[in-house]
């Protein structure tokens, strides 16, 4: 697909998206912020996991911590918008921190301790009670309004964020950086011997990948009004914008954001139509999805399949 | 003849094994020179402490007068100390193009990923590998891979190049294809250390040759100087090569 049609396919969705005020319920509302916050996740994640081919399951500490520090600074009496902005800094300078040690390991080990963050933090932030609340949570100051209008807003808001980390994407894949860490990705020695600072690349990596999830963290505070640890810091969520992402085709610009759209419409298909084993069953289309389809959705070749099918319908006929 | 490179009282252990013992030696800008020796002698182990991929336990190296002892591989690409890897390192999903891109984008210094691809085809068609330029690298032959590495180091823009074994593995018309493209790029001005098993590559190739034996240099001198030298023959050739060699070159 050529560039400018994945921006403009970006920019189709991306409208759709930010109109369903306007066509739809407010079912289908909340199921746009979701899918615009899961994308904005999904498109950071893909910069450490994707581009540079690092496994990381950090996504809910960056995400839980955004949505303390968002929290913390709004109830300290900063206004919302600029505790959003501190929230994303101040993840962004726990990740690149914090990624000058974890980025020494590699593929499993750097899995592991990449999980091991998300509980290293949830943990300190539910024992730290006289600054988060512990396990009571936080309150936080409603918008008013009334709920679909408040909804309104933080479509924008999500859709705005999930902008920046497209816009994000574009400008990395296109750069210097971009092609460091797809080769830090294919052949991390090579990278090195080739003159690429491995090391720097993977922390800004790391730091771009946490970045957005500090945002949407702060703005998904503001938005619910409460937060708590076990919410915040779930380790579903570092392990579903992965999926997400190897589902629509990591290391791509356009792959989160069609895995994203798949996967959360899918998972929204079962909870509907099947209460009881709605995990299940998305446990096992994930699974198969995986096997079958490794480069993710984007990797296959439609116009083979196209190609397939005219050739198989053609013979039928001239039997007949 | 300016030194460019000087290795002095280098040495690394692994452990117990003395892998580089009390080694000193310089290069010259723009000769050839060969390092031979028996397997396990520390020829790779050399290689990695130049261009930083093992530090050494002790010891110094210089180059260009400046002390590079601590560097660390991605500096010393930048640098112009490239090497190209016995077992070849391609990206494999990237193209061929891409692969000498990256070469030259990051070891060589391109402001852009654009002119980085320029430099790239350039380097391609230097090495005769402009046909496979949209392939991918993981599609090419041993031979093509090594030839690959070739381009991929001379687009970083070596001053000094070091060759680990690019012939094993290939045949004899393959040799003599790679021959002509290390003389091509020694024609460059680029100081070449070859590391090399194939006493008829070292023999066509090299004005200087160093033998490693248990990590120390057991000779150094012109490669017909060396084929005689008794500890040389003792370490690594053998007597029945010597003989058959100093045969061959008499007779003919």
């Amino acid at each position: 697909m050529a560039r400018w049609q994945q921006y403009a396919l970006f920019a189709v969705w991306l409208i759709l998206l930010a109109s369903t005020p306007l066509w739809a319920s407010n079912y289908i509302v909340r199921l746009a912020i979701t899918i615009a916050m899961f994308t904005a996740l999904t498109l950071s994640w893909n910069f450490i996991g994707g581009f540079a081919g690092y496994p990381s399951f950090s996504t809910a500490a960056f995400f839980g911590l955004g949505c303390y520090a968002g929290a913390l600074a709004q109830r300290a009496g900063v206004p919302m918008v600029l505790a959003w902005a501190i929230a994303t800094l101040f993840v962004g300078a726990f990740a690149a921190a914090l990624g000058a040690i974890i980025l020494r390991l590699r593929g499993h080990y750097f899995a592991i301790g990449s999980i091991g963050v998300v509980e290293v933090v949830r943990l300190v932030v539910s024992s730290w009670g006289s600054l988060t609340g512990g396990g009571d949570g936080l309150n936080l100051p409603l918008l008013s309004g009334g709920p679909n209008a408040v909804a309104r807003i933080f479509l924008l808001v999500m859709i705005v964020i999930m902008l920046a980390a497209f816009l994000a994407t574009v400008v990395v894949d296109r750069s210097r950086l971009g092609f460091g860490l797809r080769c830090i990705q294919q052949n991390e020695d090579a990278a090195n011997m080739v003159g690429v600072n491995t090391t720097r690349y993977k922390i800004i990596a790391y730091t771009l990948s946490a970045l957005f999830c500090g945002t949407v963290g702060a703005a998904y505070a503001s938005w619910t009004g409460y937060i708590d640890p076990t919410e915040s810091f779930s380790i579903l969520l570092s392990i579903k914008i992965p999926v997400m992402c190897l589902l629509g085709g990591p290391g791509s610009v356009l792959g989160p954001i069609i895995g994203t759209a798949a996967f959360t419409l899918l998972e929204e298909l079962f909870w509907a139509n099947f209460l009881d084993y709605n995990r299940a069953i998305l446990g096992a289309v994930i699974v198969i999805l995986i096997f079958f389809l490794p480069g993710g959705l984007l990797a296959i070749s439609y116009r083979d399949i196209a190609a397939r099918i005219a050739s198989l319908s053609r013979p039928r006929k001239a039997a007949a | 003849m300016t030194t460019i490179l000087v290795a002095e009282k280098l040495s690394r252990n692994f452990g117990g094994i003395q892998a580089i013992d009390d080694l000193s030696f310089a290069l010259s800008e723009g000769e050839i020179v060969a390092l031979i020796g028996p397997n396990g002698a520390g020829k790779t182990t050399l290689v990695n402490l130049l261009t930083g991929v093992v530090k050494p336990s002790s010891g110094r190296i210089r180059f260009q007068g400046e002390d590079v002892t601590a560097q660390r591989p991605f500096e010393s690409a930048r640098r112009g100390l490239a090497r190209t890897f016995q077992i070849v390192q391609p990206f494999p999903k990237m193209t061929v193009l891409e692969n000498v891109a990256a070469g030259a984008l990051f070891g060589g210094g391109e402001p852009s990923v654009a002119e980085a691809m320029a430099v790239a085809r350039e380097q391609l068609e230097f090495m005769e590998l402009a046909s496979f330029a949209d392939r991918p690298a993981s599609a090419l032959t041993l031979a093509g891979r090594k030839r690959l590495e070739l381009a991929k180091s001379m687009a970083m823009r070596p001053k000094v190049l070091m060759l680990d074994e690019v012939n094993a593995g290939l045949n004899s018309s393959e040799i003599d294809g790679a021959l002509r493209l290390i003389r091509k790029i020694a024609e460059r001005g680029v100081t070449i250390l070859v590391i090399e098993h194939l006493m008829k590559v070292v023999m066509s190739l090299a004005e200087r040759v160093l033998v490693l034996h248990h990590g120390k240099l057991i000779a150094e001198g012109s490669a017909a100087n060396m084929v005689r030298d008794k500890n040389v023959i003792e370490a690594y050739l053998g007597e029945k090569f010597a003989r058959r060699f100093t045969a061959e070159t008499i007779g003919g």
